[in-house]
């Protein structure tokens, strides 16, 4: 990339795989959970942590020097907190549907561990475009997580992607259906984002012998 | 310029301009959405109340689609021929009436001096009319509330349910379709003319729901308290509207 240098696309490109939120650091595993359903939510979701992480950690960063640190912990929750509410209003003026769709998760992006996380580690000690660069990656590598679970869980638990029937119709038994394929109704559950994060795991660190703890 | 930021004149000087600052962007964003928002709103009030009388953007048997934001206001001034609101014995015409706060009334109404106000929409489905209710109550997390389609005997048409917060696969099932398709035809009266209501039962042994007189539907497995908050809001909403409907016959 010649844009960025070689240390600072390493702040983008870590998170994404070797460093990632969820299945290194197991962060944020609550909401990967809870929305994954169907692949639409995700990407929203991917995307509003994406802007509340970057957005928040310039902030910190821009203010790291003047942040007293006997209230360092509440300054930070409060600039997630001011970021979420913009992402909740925003989404019930221009989504109000998807909005009733993540209902309670958007709030919830306050409690992301990433977030904070990404403030305490990084933004307080960074300057402002390392700091953008730290929370895009981690949010990107959060994101990547959701969609690849979201893609699994609807194409299997549904049959579709983004609403889309890409295997057929269910009910008229087309495409698939017609050879017998049934849609597994565990997907959709929460038990089963557990387990394709856990084989997410168990692919990634096979892959990279390095990333197993003794 | 070193600043001490220690000190803790500073400390509460840097909340106190932190707080207003945040408390201002908040404001003007939200001021300046409002409209958005409400007109969101206003739309899902709509939905819903088509919803609830058959108007739907369905395709499959699982699926609860609401007709799109853009044709709804067109659809329910086409459907909904005639908006009410009931106070006591008074009835009268507000085409704004499915605006009005359930809230709001529910709580003035524990003032026994208070007559409280009720909506009530009337539209036309298969060249009957069709009167939709709407009801209000509590679940086992937060509020539930729905609306309610009827027939002047006060047979159930249609039903939709929807919840602020109850728990994701059980509670929040009530506004899953194999759920409040099972209300359709049911009876609010028991067979002796009294007002019944109907009862979100368990072991009622009516899985596919047969029994329309029965006043009893099958209830969710592992949602029993939110179950008894859609009987609850059933029996005691819909209670209220019995003597206008009597004055239908």
């Amino acid at each position: 990339m010649g844009l960025l240098s070689k240390k600072d696309s390493k702040l983008i490109l870590d998170p994404l795989a070797d460093d990632n939120p969820i299945t290194i650091q197991v962060l944020g595993i609550c909401s990967a959970l809870a929305i994954t359903a169907q692949l639409k939510p995700s990407i929203v979701m991917a995307v509003s942590v994406i802007f509340v992480l970057g957005a928040g950690n310039v902030v910190i960063s821009l203010m790291r020097n003047i942040i007293p640190s006997k209230i360092r912990i509440i300054v930070q929750l409060v600039v997630v907190a001011t970021l979420v509410i913009i992402v909740d209003q925003v989404l019930k003026a221009y989504a109000y549907s998807l909005s009733k769709e993540l209902s309670v998760f958007i709030g919830l992006i306050i409690t992301n561990c990433i977030i904070m996380g990404r403030f305490e580690a990084f933004a307080l000690a960074n300057g402002p475009w390392r700091s953008f660069l730290d929370g895009v990656g981690n949010a990107l590598g959060y994101g990547v997580i959701l969609i690849i679970v979201g893609f699994f869980r609807e194409l299997l638990g549904s049959g579709t992607l983004l609403g889309f029937k890409v295997l057929g119709d269910s009910v008229e038994k087309t495409g698939l259906y017609a050879f017998g394929y049934e849609n597994n109704g565990f997907m959709v559950l929460p038990p089963m984002a557990l387990i394709v994060i856990g084989v997410i795991i168990w692919v990634q660190r096979s892959r990279n012998k390095d990333l197993i703890e003794d | 310029m070193a600043i001490d930021t220690d000190k803790n004149s500073y400390t509460v000087i840097f909340a106190i301009v932190m707080v207003l600052v945040v408390g201002s962007i908040l404001a003007g964003l939200a001021q300046g959405l409002k409209p958005m928002v409400k007109a969101n709103e206003r739309s899902e009030i709509q939905q819903n109340i088509l919803y609830a009388m058959g108007v739907d953007a369905n395709e499959n048997p699982s699926d609860v689609e609401f007709v799109s934001t853009d044709i709804v206001e067109d659809e329910f001034k086409k459907f909904i021929t005639k908006q009410y609101i009931i106070e006591g014995d008074k009835v009268t015409e507000d085409s704004e009436a499915y605006l009005l706060d359930i809230k709001k009334e529910e709580s003035q109404a524990k003032d026994p001096n208070y007559t409280r106000k009720l909506p009530l929409f009337e539209g036309e489905k298969d060249g009957k009319p069709i009167y939709v209710i709407p009801i209000r109550g509590k679940g086992l997390w937060d509020a539930i509330w729905g609306f309610v389609a009827v027939n002047k005997d006060m047979v159930v048409q249609g039903v939709f349910f929807d919840h602020a917060g109850e728990t994701p696969g059980l509670g929040s099932e009530i506004k899953q379709r194999y759920f409040m398709d099972d209300f359709e035809g049911e009876h609010l009266f028991n067979d002796s003319g009294a007002f019944e209501g109907i009862t979100v039962a368990k072991g009622n042994a009516d899985p596919k729901n047969d029994r329309k007189t029965d006043n009893a539907v099958d209830a969710i497995a592992g949602a029993t308290i939110t179950g008894d908050g859609v009987t609850a809001m059933i029996k005691k909403d819909l209670r209220m509207y019995v003597p206008y409907f009597k004055t239908l016959k």
